[in-house]
């Protein structure tokens, strides 16, 4: 490296990306978000070959690649497999400020995870093993925010 | 099949808000690295970038390198992942019989960004982005179901980064070398339980290098005390979605260490391998992979770290450079621990050699908690 390099001002260009998307929900999920939105049920599907059940539903099976044709609908319970209590701020990304809680629930009558808020109790207060229910947004819209979060159970 | 070396090697100090642009750091790094391997740029056909357009902001961004990668008037191509995956990749290109010498190089400038917000839209923006998940929330899950699988305790993590900071005293190049205790490490700041500030790893700027060769011109072109041989390699994917996944299953780890022994003939890891470099992004995750790389059963990663076997004077040192917890240049990683690697089997790691090494294990990750893994043998 020469010298000169040490003796200049490094200039720092601020910008910023802001590009618009309309991302197709697919049949599949299309069909999840429907039944949440206008029916306020939260359903599954099933592979036929090895007979796990996915939520959100899947359009083909991570182990047989089959379609899960046979859907089921779940309860809306659940028991949480691992949680975290977030404490940082990102005003862009969180809908809701910190800190709170994400849940990974282990769904009863599927064989998946679903990802989602775990609230209505303090964030020190969860629990693996706690079961949990979810609650619906009141305005849904076709979107996972329809689940609202899930709750203790009871 | 052929024999493939790396035969030149070269990194960037990792920092943050480093002055030069992503394309000048490539230019170090690609410079150093063919000095390195004592060959000019003439004597290159094939040019692999290793970089993520999303974290650079520019579309195809490897278009914007390649006359710092000394691909002007050749051809380039570009991995965005880890770098053990773009090493694999020039491999690849060589033993198709089209390509000769190979320059695999890497590029990251986190702190030009927000990893947060770049890692957030790794996530399904028809499901889990809207919630805001990111590396680091999504980490702290994982953590969490380790933890419970096994009654491991937050203590036992934080050893990970208490031994990896010190590793990185002895580094030159590291980030965050750091003297601290266990107990500095539970009272930083909680970022996502379990995890505290000082169990995740920093936001890092930097680049490093390779220069690949297959057999024949390897021997024509360097020295023996240069030529490091990629012995093995192995990679595997699990499921994209993390409700999908057991978080504390390696299954994906095991079938790639498994394809990558079998290919280097190593039979008895622990006792063959002399180091290893591991994708310690979060504390956590060292012990998690380090058990899915066969080094110890399921649940004893913690075990065997409280008992030294992973230290700098340990029976396999692990992350001898400091690991990803000192300097974490996210693309870059991978490509930083194949280096470390040839560096430490040339003897050349300076105060961080670990003594004399012929056989290290280099290992990376793609995606959210480890989806996908790459595992790497070299050897003499």
């Amino acid at each position: 490296m020469s010298d000169w390099k040490k003796d200049v001002e490094v200039l720092v260009h601020q910008g910023k990306i802001s590009v618009p998307y309309s991302w197709t929900v697919g049949s599949t999920l299309s069909r999840w978000y429907c039944e949440l939105r206008d029916n306020g049920k939260i359903w599954a599907n099933r592979c036929p070959g090895c007979g796990t059940v996915f939520v959100p539903p899947k359009p083909k099976c991570i182990h047989c690649y089959q379609e899960p044709h046979d859907w089921v609908e779940l309860p809306g319970t659940g028991t949480v497999e691992s949680y975290t209590v977030v404490r940082y701020e990102e005003p862009k990304l969180h809908p809701r400020k910190a800190p709170f809680v994400y849940g990974l629930i282990k769904m009863d009558g599927a064989d998946t995870c679903l990802l989602h808020f775990i609230d209505e109790i303090e964030p020190e207060k969860v629990k693996v093993g706690m079961r949990v229910e979810a609650v619906l947004a009141e305005e849904r819209e076709g979107n996972i925010l329809d689940i609202k979060h899930f709750r203790p159970l009871g | 099949m052929e024999k493939v070396a790396i035969i030149g090697v070269a990194q960037s100090k990792y920092e943050q808000n480093k002055p030069e642009t992503f394309a000048e750091m490539v230019y170090d790094v690609t410079r150093r690295a063919l000095e390195d391997a004592g060959i000019t740029k003439d004597e290159v056909d094939n040019v692999v970038s290793i970089s993520s357009d999303f974290w650079d902001g520019r579309t195809i961004s490897s278009m914007a390198i390649q006359d710092s990668a000394c691909a002007y008037g050749k051809d380039i191509t570009t991995v965005e992942g880890d770098g053990t995956f773009g090493c694999l990749y020039g491999m690849m290109r060589i033993l198709s019989g089209s390509f000769g010498v190979t320059i695999v190089v890497a590029h990251h400038k986190g702190t030009e960004s927000n990893m947060n917000g770049i890692t957030n839209c790794a996530f399904d923006p028809l499901v889990e982005r809207k919630l805001g998940i990111d590396a680091v929330s999504s980490a702290a899950l994982q953590a969490r179901r380790y933890m419970t699988k096994y009654a491991l305790r937050e203590e036992q993590f934080a050893l990970v980064s208490v031994k990896n900071h010190g590793n990185a005293m002895r580094n030159p190049l590291a980030l965050f070398p750091m003297e601290i205790t266990v107990e500095d490490v539970m009272n930083s700041r909680r970022i996502a339980d379990p995890l505290k500030l000082l169990d995740c790893s920093p936001v890092t700027d930097g680049a490093a290098a390779l220069v690949l060769a297959a057999e024949r011109q390897a021997k024509k072109l360097s020295t023996r005390k240069k030529r490091v041989w990629l012995l093995g390699v192995g990679h595997c994917t699990d499921a994209y979605r993390l409700g999908d996944r057991d978080l504390a299953d390696t299954r994906a780890l095991k079938a790639a260490a498994k394809r990558a022994y079998s290919m280097a003939g190593i039979v008895d890891p622990l006792k063959e391998i002399d180091v290893a470099e591991v994708y310690d992004a979060f504390s956590y995750m060292e012990p998690l992979w380090l058990e899915g790389l066969g080094f110890c059963d399921d649940g004893k990663g913690c075990e065997y770290l409280e008992r030294g076997y992973f230290n700098f004077d340990g029976r396999l040192p692990v992350n001898p450079s400091g690991g990803r917890l000192s300097a974490n240049p996210v693309q870059v990683a991978g490509l930083a621990e194949l280096a470390e690697c040839v560096l430490q089997i040339r003897g050349e790691a300076g105060d961080r050699q670990v003594g004399e090494v012929n056989v290290a294990l280099a290992h990376g990750i793609n995606g959210m908690c480890g989806q996908s893994h790459c595992v790497w043998i070299l050897g003499r």
